[in-house]
């Protein structure tokens, strides 16, 4: 953290606004990533949290402002490009988007198909898929389909999906919303292995206090549009500010 | 009131049309470009073909019993009864066939695909294949339209033929016709010009049944309540190009023969 200002910057998003219609749900939005540091981004429901990661990796259009990523600026890529970045952004889905017509294994090849370029010719994924699967503790479901598996399990197949592909950074959007709170902690748990594993850099989306205490190297809370306040989880929970107060009572 | 309620509906439907003429002109963009999703595109052949093949079947067997049964008195009446097969099969091959199985195509794969997209895009598989660097545009779409332009021109000539033969039952059991006479008549009576334009237009059925419910699934929006809405709106609509296509294509054969 002390020498933060020389890090590398994985992230920038500078005055990201974005509209729908009438309803602007971003409105100037900045943020930085830094290599391998965990950025927990907070803010209430209908804030506009997905939308913002959603823009991060092209999903959306935004009406104005910049995002660059790993030194290329988002708006100037063409689709090759756009893929090649997209190889080093893992995104972790909110509802886990596993396909459901295909089987574990079939789902976690998917991403192999179109990014064989980064591991040279393969003839068998299997040990790929297999490392994926052991990563995330569950390398007995290969052969399942996803309605057979538990909402908790499916949200590791798709950390596992989005692992496949070794990013260098990981986008986790409310990973444990949904769970229960063993489940909850187990996949945070998970989420800080991968971290130390892999040195990868993540931004989570939480709307879970103790998962945030637990994972954030910084705090970014997303109210009204923008970047509201940034700092270290001890920083914000100590804010007089009621808007930012609000989100750390139990 | 009235007239507002008619005209909103008149600009949606032309907002509508505009929109599903984008989507068939992106599906010519993208289908050429590679990659091709080959292996994609035959597993949905394989599915669509299994999933119609039975109902198809039976349907078109079913039709070709009824349709000779019921003209069948009415043709002994005329004296023309010996006419029986060739009125029957240019009326199948023609007209029955592709349109029958058309609508039933319309309804078991239309709706199919459109639900199966829209479950996709709600809960985000769409956007997963996207940020996996898969085009799900051409992965999912251009993959199940060429798959329906192609099963349901086949599924007709399957249908056609299973009609046919439940109409050489009747006609065997009733009026003691033989497999060869019977068909010798149906082949003496059809010419080209009734199997080629009849042939060509089931591709047409095939492309907007596609196409029809590739757009409704693949812009599918307000949730899980939206699926069911989405598959239910693809029949609809997939139903009712399949009806203008088949005017145009009447149309259009009838201006081609009187010159
Ligand atoms: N495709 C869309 N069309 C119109 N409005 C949208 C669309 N997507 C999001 N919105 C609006 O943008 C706002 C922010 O949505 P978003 O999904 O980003 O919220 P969120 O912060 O992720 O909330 P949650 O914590 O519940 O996931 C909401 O008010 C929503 O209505
Ligand atoms: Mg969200």
């Amino acid at each position: 953290m002390i020498n933060s200002e020389v890090r590398k910057k994985m992230v920038i998003i500078k005055d990201l606004v974005k509209s729908y219609g009438e309803h602007r749900v971003l409105n100037g939005f900045n943020m930085e990533l830094y290599e391998g540091e965990t950025l927990v981004i907070m803010g209430k429901s209908g804030s506009g949290k997905s939308v913002m990661i959603k823009c991060l990796i092209g999903l959306e259009s935004h009406d104005s402002g910049t995002i660059t990523i790993m030194n290329k600026n988002l708006d100037k890529m063409d689709a090759d490009t756009l893929n090649e970045i997209r190889t080093e952004v893992g995104f972790l889905f909110q509802g886990s988007a596993l396909y459901d017509s295909m089987s574990v294994r079939e789902n976690l090849e998917f991403p192999l198909r179109r990014h064989i370029g980064k591991f040279g010719e393969l003839d068998d994924a299997t040990p790929l898929v297999m490392e994926a699967l052991e990563s995330v503790g569950l390398p007995q479901t290969i052969e399942l389909m996803p309605e057979e598996l538990s909402g908790g399990m499916k949200r590791r197949i798709a950390l596992a999906r989005t692992l496949i592909l070794k990013p260098k950074i990981i986008l986790y959007d409310e990973p444990t919303t949904g769970l229960d709170p063993i489940t909850s902690k187990e996949i945070v748990l998970l989420m800080k292995s991968i971290q130390d594993k892999y040195k990868t850099s993540s931004i989570v989306i939480t709307h879970d206090v103790d998962c945030a205490r637990f994972i954030a190297d910084r705090m970014i809370l997303l109210i009204d549009g923008i970047n509201y306040i940034t700092g270290t989880f001890a920083e914000l929970s100590k804010s007089d500010d009621p808007k930012v107060s609000a989100f750390f009572k139990t | 009131m009235y007239l507002y309620v008619t005209t909103s509906g008149l600009n949606s439907f032309f907002i509508e049309t505009g929109e599903l003429a984008n989507f068939a002109l992106r599906f010519f963009k993208e289908v050429f470009k590679r990659p091709f999703e080959f292996k994609e595109f035959l597993r949905q052949c394989y599915n669509m073909g299994n999933r119609s093949l039975l109902l198809v079947g039976v349907t078109g067997f079913i039709i070709g019993l009824v349709f000779t049964l019921q003209s069948r008195p009415k043709m002994i009446e005329l004296g023309a009864v010996a006419w029986l097969p060739s009125m029957v099969s240019i009326s199948i091959i023609r007209e029955i066939g592709p349109i029958i199985t058309a609508l039933i195509c319309a309804g078991r794969i239309g709706s199919g695909i459109g639900a199966e997209l829209g479950a996709m895009r709600v809960t985000e598989q769409i956007d997963a294949m996207d940020v996996s660097g898969t085009n799900p545009f051409k992965f999912l779409v251009v993959t199940r339209i060429l798959a329906t332009t192609l099963m349901i021109p086949i599924l007709v000539i399957m249908s056609d033929a299973v009609a046919l033969f439940g109409s050489f039952l009747i006609e065997n059991f009733k009026g003691d016709v033989s497999f060869t006479l019977y068909f010798d008549e149906v082949f003496r009576a059809l010419t080209y010009s009734d199997l080629i334009p009849s042939t060509i237009k089931t591709f047409f059925f095939g492309f907007a049944i596609g196409l029809v419910g590739c757009y409704k699934g693949y812009y599918c929006k307000h949730g899980t309540a939206g699926v069911g809405l989405t598959a239910n709106a693809a029949v609809v609509e997939a139903s009712m190009v399949v009806f203008i296509i088949d005017f145009a294509s009447v149309l259009i054969t009838d201006i081609f023969y009187s010159i």
